[in-house]
């Protein structure tokens, strides 16, 4: 690693090469505040907030698009840079509204924060909004262009990092506004409703649709009876909200605060990623051993992913297991196995599945297969973030709950290889220890396969199982997938052998501990962090295979009979189709 | 002006009136890009606006600095470092200028519309009736050989009847 030293307002620092001088700047304790970079994105020097005096040049340059190079002497902080940055932020003021309290982003918003950091007490330049319409087409995510500040960042995610261009810039000048692509409607657009838009805008311009006001009236309904789960990930990053550090593990909060909420029962996704890999990892042996079905195998709990895959890839849609994700899965066993069992009936049952997901909105209506119980499966998905406003807003000192509590019978107790879904690799791996399992009879000699964690966009591996090699990629942020795909594509074209047998595709970097849907302000640290918290789960459990779990192999006793079975057919499967990626 | 081009100008162009001319030009060739010129162009421009038509403080005068600096420094390209320049450079040289507009709602070179009026001095005026055929609105009234008026409410301040007078009777302030 090649490093450059230079000076921070005097005091020394030695960074690699190429690094900018925001980040540079970290490393001598100094702060450079700024709106529109991102770690993630490459700079966009929209605000130019972050300027800074660099020694021998007359005029200022942006930290955030300037390399740090050898010798480099700059100044971050002195009255005149004050003054700039201050009559900066006052003037994108003016063009917003005042909104705070009815903002989403009200104590967790960057401009608000730098406003207040700055002491802005008046508005010298008066206030010019922009009469522009929200959008709430999808019912996932909110567009509210009146509030955007034009840094760009939405744009560079959408594009850049998931490669689906549903967001754009559209006018120029005081009329540029952001806005769906070729300026149809979100829902008309080709978003896959990842969410990581609102994940890295800096104010309240894109954020969830909110659906915690159905769970409190559900709630609050005798008649119901309410049921919530919560996703792999979920776990290791809501901590976030009250003060914990990034991947601590809170299970046991976690259910508590749900029962307090007034939940009638509590159950965990990690239940259903068990089941999706007895479901799909027998899909997978299936097509690899015995030559039933295309190859390569390709992962669908990431509805994002299938939303671009049925409008982008279709050609690969027989590649795709039917497996449904894993919380809809519990939400169809919870309206037939659960109601049976309980005595039930379907129809009283409210079940809300937690997810780190805005996707997951839009999944459990998506098509037909989500209502295999009669009714919709689940009834309410809620991401990571508006949990913790009803944990807060319900009065529970989150801090103070017992770490202990557990989870509801049924549909419930875990494996390490559920728990760790949330990271991206997760589910390939959990893939792989129970299929080596059914292949061989015997446990894999290491459970964790290092080669497939981590945060590089596409991993490669492959596995030695029962003679055979079993080559597997997984792939995570949207815009890495088609270099996987190509490659098979290309292997289709010339008549060879598929480079992979299996697939695993998350839509958000880091997998869902990075989700659209999860406290604000992920980086790759917090990603690792969360990640790690997935891992310290599993190397936790009893049982680290699904295929352990007891309460799945009763499930599979007492009422699916077979994995692939009919009754799984029914209810745990789904099915894709070709849509275009733009609706007019 | 901004690219460095030169224009040259006399005491009947005002200084503040140039200025929000450039300034009206930059605010549509922003690209919209950075939030210095997007939005500092805007800002100069309405300042401009409120001292030409005599609403303008001193307290616009230390806002124009502070957004033209802003500007200078931290606007991503050129357009937007220079399109502050017609504004800080006329402030800086005709400071006086400004403070007529905002002090006496006067406009020195009687170009700032809003705080121009023209009126007839009767005692100077022999009912010619020049201006009032050569007012594109009708707006001065007056019998032949009798003095002349101009209505406040509908002169658009064109100025033709001071060019039409021979008698000197119409004045501008
Ligand atoms: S985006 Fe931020 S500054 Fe704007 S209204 Fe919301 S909280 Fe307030
Ligand atoms: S949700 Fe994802 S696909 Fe949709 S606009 Fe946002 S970043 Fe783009
Ligand atoms: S919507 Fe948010 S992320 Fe997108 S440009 Fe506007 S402020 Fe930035
Ligand atoms: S990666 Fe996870 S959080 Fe992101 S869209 Fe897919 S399922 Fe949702
Ligand atoms: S300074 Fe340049 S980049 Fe910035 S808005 Fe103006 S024209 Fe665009
Ligand atoms: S200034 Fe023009 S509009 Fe006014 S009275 Fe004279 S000629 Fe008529």
């Amino acid at each position: 690693m090649k490093t450059v030293k230079l000076t921070i307002n005097g005091h020394p620092v030695e960074v690699e090469a190429g690094t900018n001088i925001l980040n540079a700047a970290q490393k001598a304790q100094v702060k450079i505040p700024s709106l529109c970079y991102h770690p993630d994105l490459p700079a966009w020097a929209a605000c130019g907030i972050c300027v800074v005096k660099v020694k021998g040049l007359n005029r200022l340059v942006r930290a955030c698009a300037t390399p740090a190079t050898e010798g480099l002497e700059v100044t971050t902080h002195d009255p005149e840079l004050y003054g700039i940055r201050r009559t900066i932020i006052e003037l994108i003021l003016s063009t917003h509204p005042d909104d705070c309290l009815q903002c989403p982003r009200n104590n967790n918003c960057e401009l608000q924060r730098l406003a207040a950091e700055f002491g802005i007490r008046e508005a010298p330049y008066g206030k010019r909004l922009r009469d522009l319409p929200p959008d709430d087409t999808t019912g996932s995510l909110e567009l509210h262009p009146e509030k955007c500040i034009l840094c760009g960042r939405c744009a560079a995610v959408c594009q850049g990092m998931q490669g689906v261009w549903a967001l754009e810039f559209i006018g120029r000048g005081e009329k540029m506004r952001i806005a769906p692509a070729a300026d149809v409607s979100l829902e008309e657009s080709p978003c896959i409703k990842c969410g990581q838009c609102s994940a890295h805008c800096p104010v309240g311009a894109i954020y969830e649709h909110s659906h915690a006001p159905e769970v409190y009236a559900a709630l609050a309904d005798p008649t119901k009876h309410c049921v919530a789960q919560i996703a792999p990930a979920v776990r290791v990053a809501l901590g976030e909200d009250f003060g914990y550090e990034p991947g601590t593990l809170l299970t046991g909060k976690i259910y508590a605060a749900l029962r307090r909420l007034g939940f009638d029962a509590v159950f965990d996704t990690n239940f259903g990623a068990d089941l999706t890999i007895i479901e799909e990892g027998t899909e997978f042996i299936e097509r690899f051993a015995h030559g039933r079905g295309p190859l390569p195998l390709i992962t669908s709990c990431c509805p994002s992913w299938t939303d671009y895959m049925e409008k982008f890839a279709p050609d690969f849609i027989d590649n795709f297991s039917t497996a449904k994700s894993p919380h809809a899965m519990v939400g169809a066993l919870t309206k037939t196995y659960y109601a049976e069992k309980k005595g039930l009936d379907p129809k009283d049952i409210f079940m809300v599945s937690i997810m780190p997901c805005t996707a997951k909105k839009f999944e459990i209506q998506r098509s037909e297969e989500m209502s295999s119980s009669g009714q919709q499966d689940i009834d309410i998905s809620l991401t990571t973030r508006e949990l913790c406003r009803m944990i807060k807003s319900a009065g529970i000192d989150f801090r103070n709950l017992p770490d202990d509590e557990q989870v509801d019978s049924l549909l419930g107790a875990y494996t390490g290889a559920g728990t760790i879904f949330g990271a991206t690799g997760g589910v390939m791996e959990a893939a792989l220890r129970t299929a080596h399992w059914s292949l061989t009879k015997e446990r894999l000699p290491t459970m964790e396969l290092k080669e497939i964690r981590g945060l590089d966009g596409v991993k490669e591996a492959t596995l030695k199982v029962a003679g055979k090699d079993v080559r597997v990629a997984v792939a995570h942020c949207m815009g890495n997938i088609e270099i996987v795909l190509d490659k098979v594509r290309a292997a289709r074209e010339a008549g060879e052998e598929t480079p992979y047998h299996f697939i695993e595709v998350m839509a958000c970097r880091g997998g869902c501990v990075g989700g659209g849907g999860q406290p604000y302000g992920a980086t790759d640290t917090i990603r690792r962090q969360r990640a790690a918290g997935l891992y310290r789960d599993d190397e936790k459990s009893a049982q680290r295979c699904s295929h352990e779990n007891p309460m799945i192999q009763q499930l599979y006793a007492e009422f699916l009979g077979e994995p692939l079975g009919e009754k799984s057919h029914q209810l745990l499967h789904t099915g894709y189709y070709k849509r275009k990626p733009y609706k007019r | 002006m901004g690219s460095g081009g030169m224009i040259v100008m006399d005491e009947d162009d005002c200084m503040v009136d140039v200025a929000r001319f450039y300034q009206d030009f930059c605010v549509d060739e922003s690209c919209g890009k950075c939030a210095p010129c997007r939005v500092g162009t805007r800002t100069l421009l309405n300042l401009l606006d409120k001292i030409t038509t005599g609403k303008g403080t001193r307290a616009d005068l230390k806002k124009i600095r502070d957004v033209g600096a802003a500007m200078q420094k931290a606007a991503l390209c050129g357009l937007g470092q220079t399109a502050p320049n017609p504004v800080l450079s006329t402030l800086k040289y005709f400071e006086a200028e400004y403070l007529a507009h905002i002090d006496e709602q006067h406009c020195p070179a009687g170009k700032c519309k809003a705080l121009v009026t023209y009126s007839i001095d009767a005692s100077k005026c022999i009912g010619c009736t020049l201006c009032a055929r050569r007012c594109p609105v009708g707006a001065i009234e007056g019998e032949r050989q009798k003095p002349h008026r101009i209505l406040p409410e509908q002169c658009i301040k064109c100025g033709e009847c001071l060019k039409a007078c021979k008698f000197g009777a119409v004045s501008r302030r």
